[in-house]
């Protein structure tokens, strides 16, 4: 119970003090998640419409293997990035291993098919109604996936934001990638691993609080506009 | 008016349905259905819950590919014949954008851009007297108001050809003559008009020519007047005497 109370303390502390390093951490997993989501959704919003629309062989299996790249294991993804950018690996030569940008592309790879795969649902269910009039319209397979990821932007934004969430939370494959290394590529969930290491529980549980707030507001505002402009466009 | 397509010139009719049949697993839906639609105003297709009017109706704009038999347009642009159709739609699908917005996005799919787009989208709205709604959400629009914008949106395509799939079947009667009197300024245009209902009294309001389905089949094919005044079959007979009439065969 102390040790609780002692957490909210230290976590109330932290943000009132708000240093420079909080900031710098808390800036840092917010632009390596955030960009690692934006481009998730590139990639995966597109390609969850190509499975939705498309009639190919393999397509069964291509959407069983979404639906389990959900669940991929952060730290194996870390591992296999690793690989691919360490000096041996096939992209050595770029030196990116312990940079933000190592850990942008090992959030991108885990998060994409949580959004390909949410958002392939999403499309199918949205295009067996949409299917009959676009057809009408003469849509190309291509126009059509564009017109119902904006027709579905409610629910695939929370695809996205489920994304997000996986990002913003992992801490095994941007510790792998990234090296938790000061003022480069600490986050806020590798600084709370080393905190705990470090035996500082009530400062690696205050982080734990501000990471939670952060998500729990980052929800709330988009949920917020989600709601306004769905009052508004209907 | 620009709009109004030359009705001697005909880009893809007649329309040829060359013993169609269309299956639905072991069912027979529509069963060796042989006609030829041609210009002239409106066509209705008549019939019962489950005679197959729909099917017919998406077989004839190709949504659906017959199991046997053809569908072939005779018209010089017949490979084409896409272009020169629009389909109207029970419920119609509006995308989750503004009115007019609905209307531009079908233009841009038939390649119209820019200011001619602005000014069609804006004329189709005028059209239907949906003007001051222009900037609503379709979604939030009624149902009447969602389906006469429906109509706007295949009016802005021109169509040679208009299908319609019970435009007004959960419609209340307000809404019901304000889309008949839509359909009929269609037809002043020049559009064939080709239209499935299973309600008389439309049929008899708006019909030319009516094709009267029973159980997948094509049972006639007659002018409406003679059609009304005394049909052929006894299936039809008791369709308009307001009698169900059940296939012997589908009875146990």
């Amino acid at each position: 119970m102390a040790d609780i109370y002692e957490a909210f303390l230290a976590a109330f502390r932290l943000i009132l003090s708000f240093d420079r390093d909080l900031a710098e951490i808390i800036l840092l997993s917010l632009k390596v998640s955030g960009i690692a989501v934006l481009l998730a959704a590139l990639i995966g919003l597109p390609l969850g419409g190509a499975v939705a629309l498309f009639r190919f062989p393999g397509r069964g299996a291509l959407t069983i293997l979404l639906n389990g790249l959900m669940g991929l294991p952060p730290v194996v993804v870390g591992l296999l990035v690793y690989l691919i950018l360490s000096r041996a690996g096939p992209l050595g030569v770029l030196n990116l291993l312990f940079t933000p940008t190592a850990m942008i592309i090992a959030q991108c790879v885990l998060v994409t098919p949580i959004v390909a795969a949410l958002s392939r649902q999403v499309i199918e269910d949205l295009w067996t109604d949409y299917e009959e009039q676009l057809r009408s319209l003469g849509v190309t397979p291509v126009r059509a996936i564009g017109t119902l990821i904006v027709d579905g932007r409610y629910s695939l934004l929370t695809a996205v934001l489920a994304g997000f969430g996986r990002a913003i939370a992992e801490v095994g494959a941007v510790m792998i990638v990234g090296g938790n290394i000061d003022h480069v590529t600490r986050v806020m969930t590798t600084a709370i691993s080393l905190e705990t290491m470090k035996g500082n529980l009530s400062i690696a549980l205050g982080l734990g609080i501000i990471l939670i707030l952060l998500s729990l507001s980052i929800n709330s505002a988009v949920y917020v506009i989600k709601d306004v402009s769905q009052r508004r466009l209907g | 008016m620009t709009r109004i397509p030359d009705p001697t010139i005909n880009a893809v009719l007649p329309l040829e349905l060359d013993n169609v049949s269309y299956d639905v697993g072991a069912s027979r839906i529509i069963d060796g259905l042989s006609t030829v639609i041609g210009p002239g105003s409106r066509t209705i297709i008549l019939g019962a819950n489950g005679a197959g009017k729909s099917v017919m109706l998406r077989l004839c704009h190709g949504l659906i590919r017959p199991t046997a038999g053809a569908v072939r347009w005779h018209g010089a642009d017949s490979g084409q014949a896409q272009r020169h159709q629009a389909m109207v739609f029970q419920r119609p699908v509006l995308l989750r954008r503004s009115a007019a917005a609905n209307i531009a996005y079908a233009l841009s799919l038939r390649g119209v851009r820019g200011a001619e787009r602005r000014r069609r989208t804006a004329e189709a709205l005028e059209w239907a007297g949906l003007t001051a709604l222009a900037a609503r959400p379709a979604r939030v629009l009624s149902g009447g108001e969602q389906q006469r914008l429906a109509l706007a949106r295949t009016w802005a395509l021109r169509p040679e050809v208009l299908f319609l799939d019970e435009p007004s079947a959960s419609l209340d009667p307000a809404a019901t003559h304000a889309i008949e009197s839509a359909i009929a300024a269609i037809v002043t245009d020049g559009t064939k008009i080709i239209m499935t209902t299973h309600d008389l009294g439309q049929a008899r309001r708006l019909a030319d020519d009516i094709l009267f389905l029973h159980d997948g089949q094509l049972i006639e094919h007659a002018a409406a007047d003679t059609f009304f005044a005394g049909p052929q079959r006894p299936e039809a007979h008791a369709f308009l005497d307001g009698r169900l009439w059940i296939n012997p065969a589908t009875e146990n």
